[in-house]
């Protein structure tokens, strides 16, 4: 690696701000305050997950249904990407702390791609729902659904497909809430009977992914600005704060998608 | 000579020689060093001064709901204005005023130097939550000029999502000034934790630290709740997700639920650092060791505990289930302990203690008195078969202003009047400062007194007109809130004359012992000239009134040792 003292950079960057007594002490401010900004960010998601286990436990058929309508391949592969990007950041910080110059801006620009990766496929599959008008709330295109679930039956490769033993469950799921007659529509063989109210799914799906999908660029954002730093070489053995606690943000958005994932798309 | 005063004195270094009278006030001039700056002295000030601008405006509308209420009918506005102008008062008095009032203004400026220290733990965080707060409260403005909302400061669902209006705007407002409160709520957790010096151990800290810190972690645990509360809300309102809407399906009763899982605790985001700020009058103007130190704190954690536990009592007559009302109505009377034990304590400090009644003691004085209606009338709303009655009419009024204007405010103002000579460096008239208070006291209660009686006998809050035996109380109410107008104004013109005409205050004009009147009046830069010599909060035997110095000096000082 460069030197660390021959880069005035570097040097100007790791000062003691005049009200702290120690560096370790204002690491430690500075850790604390991302620690509780993280607590805000959980609480906030905390009302979304809430909602969602109201609505969840006095709808269950919505959610079986609904979850069927979504990817799961590519969720799956969302959560590999951000899994991985959570990987390169936590070696990031590693590297950052080791003064390892050159791998931190390797590492910081996996992790950035990763962010682009996740968006890109995200957008994939709002496309998708879009398309086919499975929109939250009003905007919900029940007629859409009914030929979309009538195409479903003949072509496979419109949509995830039929698995039987999902099918039992819900079959049981649904005859014990006196709704036995609503599983068919599930693989399309009735679009008659669709479970009322299947936009309220959408509805919760779409805000959620949404704000994370909000977050998820908030931390590219921040990962972007401790790229073009770290490319500045601001970043050494006794200064590497900023790359910490950007790191600890990155891996709580991964952490509320590790959540997501299974609740919005591994119903059963 | 023990290490924490060590510690201290190494941190006051290199102000010594800083020119005669230079303090934060004048030690940087032009609108950036203000609007720019990271001391949390003029953050405290800038905080201050558009707190108090927004007190005013709330005050406003206030008066003219009363205004309008003083006769049955038409008076001065149609039923539109009067659903704008009500529900403007609260959503400006709560969001942009008392939320922020105490922790913001006060906390900011006397905070770090509670703590002998030099600044927050976060300065440019503190800056940002001001800029925040100001672009906030230009939205909430800018939604006022733009038409208003009539909803009520609640905005329940479903009408919050079908009226027309300024819903959106005003409710991004309240997103946006509820990132200021986490940020400044996370700033003094930090602080706190952080800044304390070597020696003040969490029992050696002013009972005012406790209340922030107690504050601040219900800033930061429910302001989230609300921010998703009001993300939804406007999601509801521009792109119909159906999650509040009973015609797609949804639970309005949701909303009350996300609402007050935050404006329950918001309660206690305002009373808390009243509390605080009552605990240090308390005490100083007593001139005797704090009662039950303690028991002041742990209660102010307690208070934060329970904050959380009984939103649902707002919700007793909304179809809660019979379950879930008596749970909540057995928190709700449980929240009573801790509020008692604090004034049980600040009661036993006066007994027998050497009472001055300097004005921010008489404001203190009617901060008990009125606090104590205000949580006593509590207990008559926890149950729950007056409640049904009560719910909605003039007796939640009247209790809601008891604890949050004769409480939150009346300690708003005995802090200002308590900690002015240090902010500023000028004493003020005690004689006209006491005929402030007395009046305000006197509006206050003719204003929300008859508010309890013609609540019980059922007035419904929040109409327009009323049958003609209600009158003779709206009118009392009316007038009592000109005569709290008038004290008001009594109290801003006193203080405004200490700043053009008054003495220069001393270093210590009350005689506390807490650190912060060991730092000149007004404090330089960096807060402390000299070292900081660190004593018991409560402990006023060494300090003794010097005749030439015109304030307390510190004789014999006895250091704490651990």
């Amino acid at each position: 690696m460069a030197s660390v003292a021959a880069n005035p950079r570097y040097e100007g960057k790791h000062h003691l701000a005049h009200h702290f007594d120690t560096r370790r002490q204002q690491f430690d401010s500075h850790k604390l305050a991302m620690w509780l900004f993280l607590v805000t960010e959980v609480l906030m998601f905390g009302g979304l997950f809430c909602a969602y286990t109201i609505y969840r436990a006095s709808h269950p058929e919505i959610f079986l249904f609904a979850h069927t309508l979504l990817d799961k391949n590519l969720g799956a592969v969302n959560t590999i990407v951000l899994l991985f990007s959570s990987f390169t950041m936590a070696w990031a910080v590693r590297a950052a702390m080791l003064g390892e110059r050159r791998r931190l801006s390797a590492l910081l620009a996996i992790t950035l791609l990763c962010g682009f990766g996740f968006l890109g496929i995200k957008a994939v599959e709002y496309n998708h729902k879009w398309q086919h008008g499975f929109l939250w709330g009003q905007h919900f295109a029940y007629a859409e659904l009914q030929d979309y679930l009538a195409g479903h039956g003949t072509d496979a490769a419109t949509g995830p497909a039929p698995d039987p033993a999902a099918d039992a469950h819900a079959a049981a799921v649904m005859a014990e809430l006196d709704l036995a007659a609503a599983v068919t529509v599930a693989h399309g063989h009735d679009p008659a009977l669709i479970p009322r109210n299947v936009h309220i799914f959408f509805g919760i799906y779409f805000v959620m992914t949404g704000l994370h999908g909000i977050h998820v660029l908030a931390g590219m954002i921040v990962i972007g600005w401790l790229l073009r730093r770290s490319l500045r070489g601001d970043f050494g053995t006794r200064n590497y704060t900023a790359v910490d606690l950007g790191g600890l943000y990155w891996h709580l958005v991964d952490l509320i998608w590790i959540f997501l994932f299974p609740l919005l798309y591994l119903i059963h | 000579m023990n290490t924490g005063a060590a510690t201290i004195a190494d941190r006051s270094n290199g102000a010594a020689g800083r020119p005669h009278g230079e303090n934060y006030l004048n030690c940087a001039s032009g609108w950036r060093s203000w609007l720019f700056t990271l001391d949390h002295k003029r953050i405290g000030v800038m905080y201050l001064a558009a707190i108090l601008f927004s007190f005013f405006l709330g005050g406003i509308f206030a008066l003219l709901v009363r205004t309008e209420l003083i006769s049955p009918g038409h008076t001065i506005m149609d039923a539109d204005s009067y659903n704008r102008a009500f529900t403007l008062h609260g959503a400006i008095m709560t969001f942009l005023f008392i939320i922020p009032g105490i922790p913001a203004a006060l906390g900011n400026f006397v905070l770090p130097l509670l703590l002998g220290a030099k600044d927050v733990a976060l300065p440019r965080l503190n800056l940002a939550s001001f800029h925040i707060y100001a672009i906030g409260a230009v939205m909430a403005v800018a939604a006022i000029l733009l038409g208003g909302v009539d909803t009520g400061w609640t905005f329940y669902t479903p009408y919050s999502t079908t009226t027309s209006g300024q819903v959106v705007m005003v409710t991004l407002a309240v997103f946006v000034l509820g990132f200021s409160s986490i940020f400044t709520g996370i700033n003094f957790i930090v602080t706190i934790h952080k800044m304390r010096p070597a020696g003040m151990g969490w029992f050696r800290m002013p009972l005012m630290l406790w209340a922030l810190y107690a504050t601040a972690i219900i800033q930061v645990l429910a302001t989230p709740v609300l921010a998703i509360t009001v993300l939804l809300l406007v999601a509801e309102r521009v792109l119909g997700i159906g999650v509040f809407d009973p015609a797609l399906g949804g639970d309005p009763v949701l909303f009350q639920h996300f609402f007050w899982f935050y404006s329950h605790p918001a309660v206690y985001i305002m009373i808390l650092p009243a509390m605080g700020v009552i605990s240090e009058l308390i005490s100083t103007h007593s001139r005797k060791t704090i009662f039950g130190y303690r028991a002041i704190a742990y209660s102010s954690i307690a208070i934060a505990v329970f904050s959380f536990l009984v939103w649902g009592h707002h919700m007793f007559v909304s179809g809660q289930s019979p379950l879930a009302t008596v749970i909540f109505s057995a928190l709700t009377f449980s929240v009573s302990i801790p509020s008692a034990v604090k004034v049980f304590n600040w009661l036993a400090t006066m007994y027998k203690g050497a009472i001055k009644l300097e004005t921010p003691m008489v404001y203190a004085l009617s901060f008990i008195f009125l606090f104590g209606i205000g949580g006593l009338t509590g207990l008559f709303l926890a149950t729950l078969a007056t409640d049904v009655h009560l719910h909605d009419s003039y007796f939640v009024v009247a209790h809601f202003h008891y604890t949050m204007m004769g409480g939150v405010v009346i300690a708003f103002l005995a802090g200002i009047f308590h900690w002015w000579p240090k902010m500023f460096g000028r004493l003020f008239s005690q004689k006209w400062g006491n005929i402030g208070a007395v009046l305000v006291f006197a509006g206050f209660n003719l204003t929300f007194f008859s508010q309890f009686v013609m609540g019980s006998k059922g007035m419904p809050r929040r109409y327009y007109s009323y049958p003609p035996e209600f009158e003779i109380y709206h009118q009392l109410s009316t007038y009592g809130s000109y005569l709290l107008a008038v004290g008001l104004f009594v109290a801003a013109g006193v203080l405004l004359h200490s700043l053009l005409a008054g003495r220069r205050a001393p270093a210590n004009p009350w005689g506390s012992a807490t650190l912060e009147w060991q730092a000149a009046s007004p404090p330089s830069h960096h807060n402390f000239d000299g070292p900081v010599i660190l004593t018991d909060p409560y402990d006023y035997s060494g300090l003794v009134w010097d005749a030439e110095e015109q304030g307390f000096v510190r004789t014999a000082h006895e250091e704490v040792v651990r």
